[in-house]
């Protein structure tokens, strides 16, 4: 009970966070939101029993990530908010109904879902893991069946890495 | 799963609305989010960590895309001085 209560209290604060985030004019603002955004999702899952991805996901998105746009923020100094005079060729309604697409076949999937349980999910059968705990059950997985991803997503890094630092160099 | 949803819907329309080229990476990063959640709760239910260690590498994927876009986002920025995406029209005379 404790946990229902638990999960649609930070499930509200995502949401209306999330709202946040896209709906201010300030751009420091919105940073600030989405910090708070990506700190209640680090505590849902905790709730949903996955502590060591809280923990990468506050270091990761909320410690890095974000300081990274505060820092761009602070780069691309705004005078005056781009949202001042609107554009004729902007459509924002199209971006709405789109938006609004993407929920209506969301919400069908959902539907289809709910018709036919039996045929929705089958867990994919892994090996029993041969340690306790949440991290070690991670790590686990992480060095042996899914080492390839581990060695791809370290050079994906290394690649972003560089190609960060050539385009943000004044000369080349 | 709901809420997984429900701010992947967010993020679309904060992609789609804003103009503000830097708001719309930070939805973008709102989708990711959204997806990691929806990862860790398939996770939860079905009782492995699948989930979890693929949301982890969703997370360091998302890593790398922010950091690139946001060079992008200053290179841009030194040539053109705006981060209006209504403006950065090259293609269009």
């Amino acid at each position: 009970m404790a946990q229902a209560i638990a999960f649609y209290v930070i499930a509200a604060c995502i949401l209306g966070f999330g709202v946040l985030v896209i709906s201010t004019k300030d751009t420091v603002h919105s940073v600030l939101f989405l910090v708070l955004d990506f700190l209640f999702v680090a505590a849902l899952y905790v709730l949903l029993g996955a502590p060591f991805l809280a923990a990468i996901q506050v270091l990761v998105y909320a410690g890095g990530i974000v300081v990274l746009y505060l820092f761009v923020v602070m780069l691309v100094n705004l005078k005056r908010p781009p949202e001042a005079h609107s554009d004729p060729h902007r459509r924002t309604k199209l971006g709405f109904g789109l938006a609004a697409a993407v929920l209506v076949e969301l919400g069908a999937i959902a539907a289809q879902g709910y018709a036919h349980p039996a045929a929705a999910i089958a867990a994919p059968a892994t090996a029993a893991i041969p340690v306790s705990g949440n991290t070690e059950q991670v790590g686990w997985l992480l060095y042996t069946s899914y080492l390839i991803p581990f060695e791809i997503a370290s050079m994906l890094l290394l690649v972003a890495m560089i190609g960060a630092i050539v385009l943000a160099k004044r000369e080349l | 799963m709901l809420l997984s949803a429900a701010l992947f819907i967010i993020g679309v329309i904060g992609v789609m609305v804003r103009r503000n080229i830097i708001i719309i990476f930070m939805s973008i990063e709102l989708i990711l989010n959204a997806v990691n959640i929806n990862l860790v709760a398939f996770s939860a239910q079905l009782g492995n960590q699948i989930g979890q260690v693929f949301a982890i590498f969703v997370i360091a994927v998302a890593a790398a895309e922010a950091a690139v876009g946001l060079g992008i986002i200053l290179a841009l920025y030194r040539n053109k001085e705006t981060v209006n995406i209504d403006e950065m029209n090259l293609m269009r005379s």
